[in-house]
């Protein structure tokens, strides 16, 4: 019952792009086209999973033993860029269909406030190894799910005809609010 | 570039939120009143400024292959220091800014004025660019902080000038997105004109 409180909270409650505010360059950058949108939130997914794992075992087998908890913002940003310039040369190697399809977006990923967000969150938070897997996990599926709906909506204003002070990104933003108000629907549930 | 240019070009001409549009996530989330957009504006011009001078006072000895990571060091020390001062000084902004103090670290437009300025000109220079960017920043989260503090509960910087409770939704989350859009409309049509 409680991991299901997670999954639900993180992926339609507090949805990290569209109530907490953390991704937005991706969610903006990369959200012209249905298709890359889905390939950034698989990339986001894959390493979010195993930052999160990272994170929680440097905090609590690292950090805190030797108790140097304040380096922990300065730990986490190398981890992570280390971890996504590891995992690109594995999948470069093990997996070269997959590397194909996520590689330009996984560089991209160092500079996702999200995937750090969510490592600061998991030790704020006090999750447990496995609480702190599924939140990441169904944070980045979240995540996925915000950027592949605005892909879809900023299709459609593509063909708008629409005044030239408004194209591009403030008519973008504006979408993003009404989406994040859909989402606010959500809030009674957990 | 002369000082002045250096100086006033992130002001309005290079503003970083409104016309790079950089630094978005502390842009919306953290400008619910205009007290904490200014708060947040001053965290990362602090930590912009002390980066563009430490950095371009190194640039000669980082190797150019590792100077990315060299930077994130820097910047990720920066902000710690930042994180522990505050949180002894400035306790209750600290807890309203919540992760977002931690996350300017992954701020673009701090590396990207380390990469693109601080790595190839002089320390003055360097800290007079800093300082532009991060007077654009901290005014571009003010004004959209005001906004949505007056629009939301018709106060601005906490004094309540207009009677009623004002629209809810534009302190929420969905209220940044479209404050910001409307904002960046504004700003787009008058320097369109001005140009």
């Amino acid at each position: 019952m409680e991991y299901f409180i997670i999954i639900i909270g993180s992926i339609f409650v507090n949805n990290i792009v569209l109530a907490q505010f953390l991704g937005i360059c991706p969610f903006l950058g990369v959200s012209s086209k249905v298709g890359t949108s889905v390939g950034m939130g698989a990339a986001v997914t894959f390493v979010m999973a195993i930052a999160s794992i990272a994170a929680y075992l440097l905090q609590y087998y690292v950090l805190i033993p030797l108790g140097i908890g304040f380096m922990q913002t300065i730990v986490f940003i190398l981890v992570i860029a280390a971890l996504v310039q590891m995992v690109e040369i594995i999948l470069k190697k093990v997996s070269p269909p997959l590397y194909q399809a996520l590689g330009v977006f996984l560089p991209l990923i160092t500079t996702n406030c999200a995937v750090l967000g969510v490592a600061i969150l998991l030790v704020q938070k006090e999750f447990n190894l496995l609480e702190s897997v599924v939140f990441s996990v169904s944070t980045a599926i979240g995540f996925t799910l915000a950027i592949v709906l605005f892909a879809g909506l900023r299709e459609k204003l593509e063909l708008e005809d629409l005044p030239k002070a408004m194209r591009g990104v403030p008519v973008a933003l504006v979408t993003a609010g009404i989406l994040a108000m859909a989402f606010m629907g959500f809030s009674g549930l957990v | 570039m002369n000082k002045l240019a250096i100086f006033t070009k992130g002001i309005i001409k290079d503003n970083p939120v409104f016309v790079l549009l950089l630094g978005m996530c502390p842009t919306l989330g953290t400008t619910s009143s205009a007290v904490n957009g200014l708060g947040m504006g001053a965290a990362t011009m602090f930590v912009l400024v002390m980066s563009n001078i430490l950095i371009s006072s190194v640039k000669n000895f980082i190797p150019g292959k590792v100077r990315i990571p060299a930077y994130i060091v820097v910047i990720a020390s920066l902000v710690t220091v930042l994180q522990l001062c505050m949180e002894a000084f400035m306790g209750e902004l600290y807890k309203t800014l919540g992760v977002f103090i931690p996350l300017i670290v992954v701020n673009c437009i701090i590396l990207g004025r380390a990469e693109a300025f601080a790595s190839k000109n002089s320390i003055f220079d360097s800290a007079l660019d800093g300082l532009g960017i991060g007077i654009g920043f901290t005014l571009a989260l003010t004004a959209l902080g005001a906004v949505r503090e007056l629009l939301g509960t018709g106060a601005l910087f906490g004094y309540s000038f207009i009677e009623g409770d004002g629209i809810l939704l534009f302190v929420l989350a969905p209220g940044a997105f479209i404050a910001l859009g409307y904002l960046l409309v504004i700003f787009n049509k008058l320097t369109a004109k001005s140009k």
